[in-house]
């Protein structure tokens, strides 16, 4: 059983938050080890087993990110591969940049460079919303090859943002 | 008839403390508390090992025969306590290694054997006052512990005799018990300093679910730093007024810790303090005003903070968003760490219930969750450090993350390396740093009897369960066959099976006196239940119908029981509530008929 048919929900990637934690604590009432700790040892083991998928599924279905990764996983896509294909020519110039930065530990530029990460990062959410909005309307391949071509560049995208992270001055 | 039943089930929450422990249980729907007993263990000159008050005068005739903060020890190596071997009087004998053995007189223990002296003493007491064997607890820990300590404290209860059916972290344990969840929905943030460890945990509530969010701490971190602290100035002055150094002379070092800690706990509630010390005709004496205090232990009150700060974070909570805060631990009585929570938090602390017993009534909230007789509460915890499996480079793979919540599980696929290899070897890590040798290592398994096949060939499915005690299980298949694959599991720190199980043993062997006592005690209880019974039954009209003779032979039997009732012996009280038994057959059977005639009486024909 996969995580979306644990907690009863169609494989969409928009999902409530509150109707999703409102499956979360009824699931929790029913199946939780300690509302069992008087059965035999094999239902208690079981209602370990089976509490541990609750929370692994709603860990992964409660972060967008996690979730479409999932999603992904479960539909065939290979998620594993980083690939640069994704990632557009004028990203891999600040790139450059930033590491000239870096080498030069330039806090300033440092700083500045991570806002505009930040930016790009929020701008591709909006994106991601998007995307994630056309798959559940139409449960499309290629809806979903569009979030698999955003999900890379956002995590290219979070990797140069803690890259140009300045440290705290302790 | 006059048989009573136990009720066979009953089961205890204990707080397993640094400095003090206690035992509570549930008492139709609320938590009742036993008296506090200091952790403090010691095996007298002649051979007896004795807890609590009795060990705290031990503590001071032979402290090379006692232990204090035992705790500290717990799921530790020998590498791991250095720092508190310097400010702490724990003797080590020569042959630990994964295992710290500690010495009192002449023989070892290890520090579950320690802890489960105190956890005996505890279920002893219960069973005195509650008139029933106790064999089911729930037992807490620091929310910070890790998965070695975890399993330590659940040797000790099984040493001890105790089936421990849940092993529940000390701050949310305190939340149960401050009964929030009359509050149907918010945020509270538990602050537990103890003596030994701290620990900050963020929890939601939501109509009786307490789910914790995210949980931080320092398991070295508590009251004892703050009595090292001042003993260490106390050493100092003595040094240099007497010109002495008194550091090495146990007796005089645990009767000046006792009295810094008394002038310690004054300085909760008075402004100034006096340390006085007499040793060998000489006086020690020092004023220590609140100020001076305060400003001696500030840096380890703000060590609690950074924690805190982190804690939030991880919770993805601002301080605005936190509704309660709740103080545990004998610590937080001090006004410095009460008026840094508050700056911290910008909340009044809850502080209504006894800081010391709070935990231990949460642990019986939870036994009586496990028991079934609190309905609607449940405890959703949370793992406090990341598991990981170390790969190539020595760097770790992160495969269940800090703060998910338990039990949680992850799966791993490992295969060979090499043609026809067949085993692999695999390192299980806790914490956050990036290379294993940063974090504590767990275990080391070994995947064993893999079918000799080309590199890369072989799927082993390896699958972590974090269970809903905190503790790892971990089990491995063919991902192929489905077939179950061998796996031999060795722990990096702490007991194997096979030694807990040995310990198990021994315990029973020595606990032969204390199952004595045990016996004594209930057996009495089952004599004053009987002649309870009977006492009411004279005043019945079966009483009156009985013949003299029969009569006279219940008096008989009852005297025959009071005679026996002081003495230490089972058998005997046993033997006399037998022949009082019997006796009132006759009695009983009067009874039932007056209750039917009276029924029949009442019938209308």
């Amino acid at each position: 059983m996969n995580y979306f048919e644990f907690l009863d929900l169609p494989r969409n990637l928009d999902l409530d938050a509150k109707d999703l934690e409102k499956r979360f604590y009824a699931l929790s009432r029913q199946l939780h080890p300690d509302l069992h700790s008087r059965k035999s040892p094999a239902e208690r083991e079981q209602a370990e087993e089976s509490t541990a998928v609750l929370n692994d599924a709603y860990r992964t279905l409660r972060d967008p990110i996690a979730r479409a990764e999932y999603l992904l996983k479960l539909e065939g896509f290979d998620i594993g591969e980083q690939t640069t294909k994704d990632v557009p020519p004028e990203l891999l110039e600040e790139v450059f940049e930033l590491n000239m930065a870096i080498e030069e530990a330039d806090e300033d530029q440092l700083e500045s460079a991570r806002a505009r990460f930040e930016g790009m990062r929020m701008e591709l959410d909006g994106e991601l919303q998007q995307a994630f909005g056309k798959w559940d309307a139409t449960h499309n391949r290629e809806a979903l090859t569009a979030v698999r071509g955003l999900l890379n560049r956002r995590k290219y995208i979070t990797n140069l943002i803690t890259k140009a992270h300045v440290p705290d001055r302790i | 008839m006059f048989q009573i039943e136990f009720d066979n089930d009953k089961i205890v929450g204990i707080d397993l403390g640094t400095t003090n422990s206690l035992v509570a249980w549930m008492n139709l729907t609320r938590p009742e508390v036993l008296p506090i007993v200091p952790s403090i263990v010691s095996l007298t000159p002649t051979a007896e090992i004795v807890v609590g008050e009795k060990a705290r005068q031990e503590l001071i005739d032979h402290p090379d025969r006692t232990i204090y903060s035992v705790k500290r020890l717990m799921g530790r190596g020998i590498a791991d306590v250095q720092e508190e071997l310097k400010l702490f009087p724990f003797q080590i004998a020569n042959d630990s290694e994964s295992i710290i053995r500690v010495l009192l007189g002449e023989k070892t223990f290890t520090p579950p054997e320690i802890s489960a002296f105190i956890l005996r003493q505890l279920k002893q007491d219960a069973e005195a006052a509650l008139g029933q064997p106790v064999k089911k607890a729930v037992i807490t820990v620091p929310a910070y512990f890790n998965d070695a300590q975890r399993q330590a404290t659940r040797d000790a209860g099984r040493i001890a005799g105790l089936e421990v059916l849940r092993l529940v972290n000390e701050p949310t344990a305190a939340a149960l018990a401050y009964g929030l969840d009359k509050r149907q929905e918010g945020i509270i943030a538990v602050y537990d300093m103890g003596g030994g460890t701290f620990d900050i945990s963020i929890l939601k509530l939501h109509d009786g679910i307490f789910e914790v969010l995210a949980t931080n701490g320092d398991t070295h971190l508590g009251g004892d730093d703050i009595d090292n602290r001042l003993l260490r100035i106390a050493l100092e002055d003595l040094q240099s007024e007497w010109g002495e150094d008194v550091a090495l002379i146990g007796e005089a070092v645990q009767t000046l810790r006792q009295e810094v800690i008394r002038a310690k706990e004054s300085l909760s509630f008075l402004p100034v303090a006096h340390i006085d010390f007499a040793w060998h005709r000489k006086r020690y004496h020092r004023e220590i005003t609140r100020e001076l205090f305060e400003n001696l232990i500030k840096d380890i009150v703000d060590r609690t903070l950074g924690p805190c700060r982190n804690c939030m974070k991880d919770a993805n909570v601002t301080p605005e968003q936190i509704d309660e805060v709740v103080l545990v631990g004998g610590s937080t009585r001090i006004p410095l760490v009460r008026s840094a929570v508050e700056v911290l938090f910008r909340a009044k602390p809850h502080t209504e219930l006894n800081p010391d017993e709070v935990v231990a009534l949460g642990a019986a909230v939870q036994a009586g969750i496990l028991a079934g007789t609190v309905e609607n509460q449940l405890l959703l915890d949370v793992t406090p450090l990341s598991l990981g499996i170390e790969i190539s480079g020595g760097v770790v793979s992160r495969i269940i993350h800090r703060n998910s919540t338990i039990p949680a599980s992850a799966s791993e696929t490992f295969t060979t390396g090499v043609d026809g290899q067949t085993n692999v070897l695999i390192h299980v890590v806790q914490g956050e740093r990036e290379l294993a040798k940063d974090c504590r290592s767990l275990l080391r398994f070994d995947l064993k009897d893999i079918a000799p096949m080309p590199a890369g060939m072989p799927r082993i499915e390896v699958r972590f369960l974090i269970d809903a005690n905190g503790i790892l299980n971990v089990t491995a298949s063919d991902a192929r066959t489905g077939k179950e694959q061998s796996i031999d599991v060795q722990p990096s720190y702490g007991l194997t099976l096979e030694q807990t199980e040995a310990m198990i043993d021994a315990a029973i062997e020595h606990g032969e006196e204390d199952l004595q006592a045990a016996q004594v005690a209930l057996a009495r209880v089952d004599a004053d239940a009987i002649l309870l019974a009977i006492d009411k039954a004279k005043r019945n009209d079966a009483w009156v119908e009985l013949t003299d003779a029969d009569r006279e032979q219940i008096d008989n039997a009852i005297r025959q029981l009071q005679t026996v009732y002081h003495a230490d012996d089972h058998h005997a009280i046993r033997d006399a509530i037998d022949v009082l038994n019997d006796a009132t057959h006759k009695l009983a059977e009067n009874m039932m008929n007056t209750a039917v005639s009276g029924a029949l009486k009442g019938t209308k024909l």
